[in-house]
């Protein structure tokens, strides 16, 4: 994968940012996106270009997903996971 | 960075005081986003927090608490302690904090175990219909102790 990622994985720069580099990332968690994964991911990017902070609370308000499914698809830390895949930095809030 | 060796967090609630119900929230939440497994067992006051009556009326306490400031003979005034929580409620809307009922959901859809302590539950008199649906269950400490079932966990008490 030719980008700049921190030590944590994170992507540096998000114009870097293409959707195979997102399945690459996808695979390195074990995670095999679907249509669904995507939508989860667009939103995560859209909220980031606006920059709007991201909670898991605002995940429950999004509509896009509930906090149940959004687990599901992203196991093992879903803010955490989710937002690396999409290429935008790690979420800095407590909740 | 290297992976939490942390694999399950156990929290213990014993007070209702919202400051305290808060971080014990805030931590058992911040575990599963960590993907960690948490589970919050409800003893004594920590009851109130999982009870449907009371759980959106916690108070912070301004008496007994010199992080207030205050003058305890201030604190104990009429009034006091709603201004004050009033107060730490808009600052924590402000952060996006959800309040006690939305928060509980949330612990409880991101998989976070919530059960009510038995002994508790009997000594105040409590049914399981007056507290929340999302309850996983009444348990007895030892039934508790025996969630710490893995190696890695945590036991903390707030």
């Amino acid at each position: 994968m030719n980008v700049e990622r921190n030590e944590e994985g994170y992507l540096k720069d998000f114009s870097q940012w293409t959707k195979e580099i997102g399945t690459e990332i996808a695979k390195e968690n074990d995670i095999e996106m679907t249509d669904k994964h995507w939508e989860v991911i667009t939103y995560l990017q859209d909220k980031f270009k606006n920059e709007d902070a991201l909670s898991i609370r605002g995940i429950k308000k999004s509509g896009i997903i509930n906090i149940k499914e959004f687990y599901a698809l992203f196991p093992k830390g879903p803010l955490k996971v989710s937002t690396k895949i999409a290429g935008i930095p790690k979420p800095k809030s407590c909740i | 960075m290297p992976e939490t060796k942390v694999k399950k967090m156990l929290f213990i609630l014993s007070k209702a005081t919202l400051d305290n119900v808060y971080a014990a929230f805030i931590m058992a939440n911040g575990a599963r986003m960590e993907g960690i497994e948490a589970e919050i067992f409800f003893t004594f006051f920590g009851l109130e927090a999982i009870n449907k009556e009371k759980l959106d009326h916690l108070h912070v306490a301004t008496v007994g608490n010199p992080a207030m400031h205050m003058p305890t003979m201030l604190g104990g005034l009429p009034g006091m302690e709603a201004i004050a929580t009033k107060m730490m409620k808009k600052e924590m809307e402000k952060l996006d904090m959800p309040p006690v009922g939305e928060f509980l959901e949330i612990l409880s859809d991101s998989g976070v175990k919530l059960w009510a302590c038995k002994l508790a539950v009997e000594m105040f008199h409590l049914e399981e219909k007056d507290l929340i649906d999302d309850l996983d269950g009444i348990l007895t400490i030892g039934d508790f102790y025996n969630r710490a079932d893995t190696e890695d966990t945590h036991m903390l008490f707030v």
